[in-house]
């Protein structure tokens, strides 16, 4: 084994070890967890810059390991799983401390962060995955782990929504089994190219591949929650706050949309997919998305359910860019998306999940003038939101400015308007709450207060959105950088030449 | 001095001899049976491993007992499958072993019925040992009249088994077990008078010479797939296994489900693929196909709707062995080279998952008293080992990578798509989901711990109890990552497979 070999391993590993030891431990010691969990996720985010160091400058970090012929696991250190894995360990660091102080005190916290951090671990393998075999691998494991963290609190409606979350979850992983071994039969190898299958392969199974290609969207579809797929989503909000954050920011909904990149991308590469010509397919499933998750989130009262329809909407940006492939600035848009909904979309979670523990605050109807109880947490709220809107300098104007650059490069005017309409809706569903939050009356005193803490709340809580919230403002304000995730998917979409 | 030489094939009565006078030694003995039956697991297991390495190194072999060739003489052959099935059975009744340890400790604790539960420890040791010795034969023999016997010992030993718990439920099902499987016996032995009549020699090689589509030989045929099937349950025959499996001891209900089905599963998928292959028809193929796909879903659903753990679990057999049947008609396919692969990794991955699943229900059961799934919630603060290892073999009932259950999917489905026979590939796919939801069924309950429980402490059981269901839930999850070295065990000595490693092993 090489360094880079060794270096992979030890990502994978820096959350693993922990999570195994933390099995291990008794409850009670809530230190010794602690510390575990911080210094894992800590040394994962230093081991994973230096794998972006190593990619920027060409270095080749790749695992093989055969199992029978044919079916290879495959961990593969390239720009784009660079972006997602960098972005899932910087977002862990901050759940994990998110959740412990949000746990504190609450039972079977030895399980949770057990679950959690091997939800960690499948995430990047997610990311590192060279092959849809192993995508496949951590994908279905992903859903094994994830499922303890949603039924966490043990009560009906969180069993519920685990059984509901499995059933979505793994008839959609059968689906992606299915097409990945038919791709497997057909083509004769899943490897991530960079360029997909040889485009002979066109020629004489045009039928069979798109027919493929529309099975492995179903099967990553249902994780990304596209419509029709997205009906666990919404239920799957009984989860603890921190979970929530995970769900939506950085784990599951980002697995499946990373799929969906992955094989526009690598298995069957653009120049596939425009001869086959089921692009427009995606596309229009995104745009139907974007708008019946934006419709759906006014509708809702509870907070929570509100910004899981908004992850419904928010989501399938990242396929609609990726679906305007011939279109190298709308691509852009897209990749650089899967960063900005995941700060944006863990700032509002972590304030929603603020308000929940501090106030008792669950409705929006429940929150008239809490900004001038709770400041800070409204304002990294309000900075996420504005930045769901796409109003600059937030994150959220960048990926909406290249995305409609990229559509009017096009001449696709439909998709322009869909941009528009969509972030309408966007204000639409949240201004009411900043105006509420903001200019309200407080109408009695609040749910369940409790006073945690010098601040509004406890540090812990109070901490995380307000880091993601700078960085929705600084990644956008210095996106032209060096240093920006903007920059990053510029060298992504250089190296898949483009 | 030769036949201690580790190139002797006299090593293969290794297997047979030993747990035959542990046996003997179980009955005669009465203080420590238990050591006895540990060393005679573990001396088979180093036997298995002799005879491996003697595989990878020396070829198949053939050995000719006490000197007499064919057609005279009694033929015991060691190749990549048997060795396989002896490894797989080797492992799991080690496990059983440590296992039944532990069980049967906990059980006598409770002094109301110490003497009852002294008394079954007292009968489990030798008719485990001539279990064993049996199922060992069975892989090893070369031979359908000895193989007549070894079948004839399996059975009557697992009848006996089966009925140890002395509930009037279990009786009964015992006694149907018992006599199903003497039926399915007696039709294979007339399978056997058939063929003898027809081709005058007992040896399977011999016997692969003479194949001819005679009616006398297509007769012999029929009889004994239908003896076999009837002993492996494959639906519509599979009535009398859920209630015998689910019934039984905890360590008994892990022998038949692991091992006693497999044994005769192994003796048919032998004969329907090196014996009788010439006068094999598609249709017949496609048959037990059907019949395969139909146990899937109608086990599963089964297993879905039963109250109890361990019914549960015995339906879940009924459905996994229909998987092995699916792949028969996936084997007439030009270039197929994974059939062995498939079904051996397939029953593999199930002995050591189900192994591993019933010991959980055998825990669980001993602990609370009882196995009703919907009472189950909060097992977890007591059990964690348990649960997990439940957890482990269920992701390997489910196929999810990377068991072994996965690879066996892989293949399977593969071979389906490649031989454009899509609708096994629908019915694996929906077999899984089904899984999926039974197995699921049972873990919710296991994960929730509800806010008023209370943390009772009964007795503590035994490591033993949880540690060999761990291990061997282990075993199948991560064969699936290790699943070139069955497959290089299998391509000794097989032309087709052998092309697949062309230089040696990856």
């Amino acid at each position: 084994m090489n360094w880079g070999q060794w270096l992979l391993t030890a990502i994978l590993l820096s959350s693993f070890i922990p999570g195994i030891i933390i099995f291990a431990l008794p409850e009670k010691k809530h230190r010794l967890r602690t510390i575990l969990n911080l210094c894992g996720s800590i040394l994962k985010i230093i081991l994973i810059l230096a794998m972006d160091t190593g990619i920027y400058f060409g270095h080749n970090f790749e695992i093989r390991l055969p199992i029978i012929p044919g079916v290879e696991l495959l961990l593969n250190g390239d720009p784009l799983s660079a972006l997602f894995a960098t972005l899932s360990s910087v977002l862990w660091l901050l759940t994990t401390i998110y959740a412990v102080g949000y746990l504190e005190g609450s039972p079977n916290r030895s399980h949770f962060f057990g679950y959690f951090s091997l939800c960690v671990t499948v995430t990047i393998g997610i990311a590192l995955a060279g092959n849809l075999i192993t995508f496949l691998l951590f994908y279905e494991m992903l859903t094994l782990t994830t499922y303890p963290l949603i039924i966490h609190r043990g009560t009906k409606k969180s069993l519920r929504a685990g059984r509901n979350y499995l059933i979505y979850a793994l008839s959609g992983g059968a689906v992606f089994l299915f097409a990945v071994v038919a791709l497997q039969t057909v083509v004769g190898t899943t490897d991530f190219t960079g360029t997909g299958f040889p485009s002979t392969f066109i020629d004489t199974h045009a039928t069979v591949l798109s027919l493929i290609f529309v099975l492995l969207i179903i099967g990553v579809g249902v994780k990304a929650a596209l419509v029709p797929l997205h009906g666990w989503l919404p239920q799957a909000m009984v989860a603890p706050a921190p979970v929530s954050a995970l769900l939506h920011a950085v784990a599951v909904v980002k697995a499946g949309a990373f799929g969906i990149l992955r094989i526009v991308l690598d298995v069957y590469g653009p120049q596939n997919l425009l001869l086959l010509g089921v692009l427009p397919l995606l596309a229009t499933v995104a745009s139907i998305t974007i708008l019946y998750g934006s419709l759906r989130a006014l509708q809702q009262d509870d907070l929570k359910r509100r910004l899981a329809f908004s992850t419904i909407s928010q989501v399938s940006y990242i396929a609609l860019g990726i679906s305007l492939i011939d279109q190298p600035l709308a691509v852009i848009g897209g990749l650089v998306h899967l960063v900005h909904q995941g700060l944006m979309k863990i700032t509002l979670f972590f304030c929603a999940g603020n308000l929940a523990e501090t106030l008792g605050i669950h409705r929006i109807s429940e929150m008239d003038g809490v900004a001038r109880r709770m400041p800070l947490t409204m304002a990294a709220f309000s900075i996420g939101a504005l930045g769901m809107i796409g109003i600059p300098p937030t994150v959220g104007f960048v990926s909406k400015w290249y995305l409609g650059l990229g559509a009017l490069a096009a001449g696709n005017w439909w998709v322009v308007f869909i941009l528009a309409v969509s972030s309408l809706l966007n204000a639409c569903y949240f201004l009411p709450i900043l105006i509420r939050a903001w200019f309200g009356k407080q109408q009695g005193s609040w749910p369940e207060e409790q006073y945690l803490g010098r601040f509004e709340t406890r540090l812990m809580l109070l901490a995380p959105p307000l880091i993601t919230a700078f960085i929705v403002m600084a990644a956008g304000v210095v996106a032209n950088a060096q240093i920006s995730p903007l920059a990053w998917v510029r060298f992504i979409v250089r190296e898949y030449g483009l | 001095m030769t036949a201690f030489q580790l190139a002797a094939p006299a090593w293969m009565i290794v297997p047979i001899i030993l747990p035959l006078i542990a046996g003997l030694f179980c009955f005669l003995f009465n203080r420590r049976i238990f050591a006895i039956a540990l060393t005679a697991a573990l001396a088979n297991l180093l036997g298995v491993c002799i005879l491996i390495y003697q595989l990878l190194f020396f070829g198949p072999m053939r050995c000719h007992m006490g000197g007499w060739q064919t057609p005279i003489g009694i033929t015991l052959r060691t190749d990549g499958p048997a060795l396989l099935m002896l490894l797989t059975t080797a492992i799991t009744g080690l496990a059983v072993t440590l296992y039944a340890r532990g069980y049967f400790s906990y059980r006598i604790l409770n002094p109301r019925h110490a003497a009852r539960h002294q008394q079954q420890q007292r009968y489990f040791w030798p008719l485990w040992m001539l279990l064993l010795t049996g199922l060992n034969g069975l892989f090893l023999s070369n031979d359908i009249f000895n193989l007549y016997v070894t079948l004839e010992l399996i059975a009557i030993s697992a009848a006996s088994l089966a009925a140890l718990s002395g509930k009037p439920a279990s009786q009964l099902a015992a006694f149907r077990y018992l006599l199903v499987s003497l039926l399915g016996s007696l039709t294979y032995l007339l399978g056997v008078v058939f063929l003898y009549r027809s081709c005058g020699v007992l040896d399977l090689d011999l016997l692969q010479n003479l194949m001819q589509n005679a009616p006398g030989i297509r007769a012999a045929l029929a009889l004994m797939s239908i003896g076999l099937l009837l002993k492996t349950a494959l639906f519509p025959l599979h009535f009398w296994l859920p209630p015998a499996h689910a019934n039984a001891l905890a360590p008994v209900s892990v022998i038949l489900s692991a091992l006693v089905v497999k044994g005769s599963f192994y003796l048919l998928f032998r004969f329907w693929f090196e014996v009788f292959t010439p006068i094999i028809t598609t249709s017949a193929l496609n048959f037990m196909g059907t019949l395969g796909a139909i146990a899937i879903v109608w086990g599963a659903i089964q297993a879905m709707r039963q109250p109890r753990l361990k019914l549960m679990v015995a339906y879940s057999t009924v459905s996994q062995l229909g998987y092995l049947f699916i792949a028969f008609p996936l084997t007439r396919i030009d270039g197929n080279i994974h059939i062995w692969g498939i079904v051996i990794f397939m029953a593999m991955a199930h002995a050591c998952a189900k192994s591993a699943m019933f010991m959980v229900a055998g825990t669980v059961f001993l602990h609370l008293g009882h196995d009703r799934i919907k009472d189950l919630n909060g097992i977890r603060a007591n059990l964690p080992i348990t649960v997990f290892a439940y957890g482990i073999a269920g992701v390997s009932l489910m196929g999810l990578p990377p068991s072994g259950g996965f690879i066996a999917k892989w293949l399977l489905l593969s071979s389906a798509l490649t031989s454009s026979q899509w609708w096994w590939a629908l019915v694996i796919i929906v077999g899984s989901l089904l899984a999926m939801i039974y197995v699921f069924r049972v873990m919710s309950h296991f994960f929730v711990i509800p806010e008023d429980y209370a943390f009772t402490k009964p007795t503590p059981v035994s490591p033993l109890m949880e540690w060999p269901a761990l291990a061997l839930a282990l075993i199948s999850l991560l064969l699936g990552l290790a699943a070139s070295w069955p497959l290089y065990i299998l391509a000794q000595g097989n032309v087709v497979l052998a092309q697949i490693f062309p230089g040696g092993l990856p």
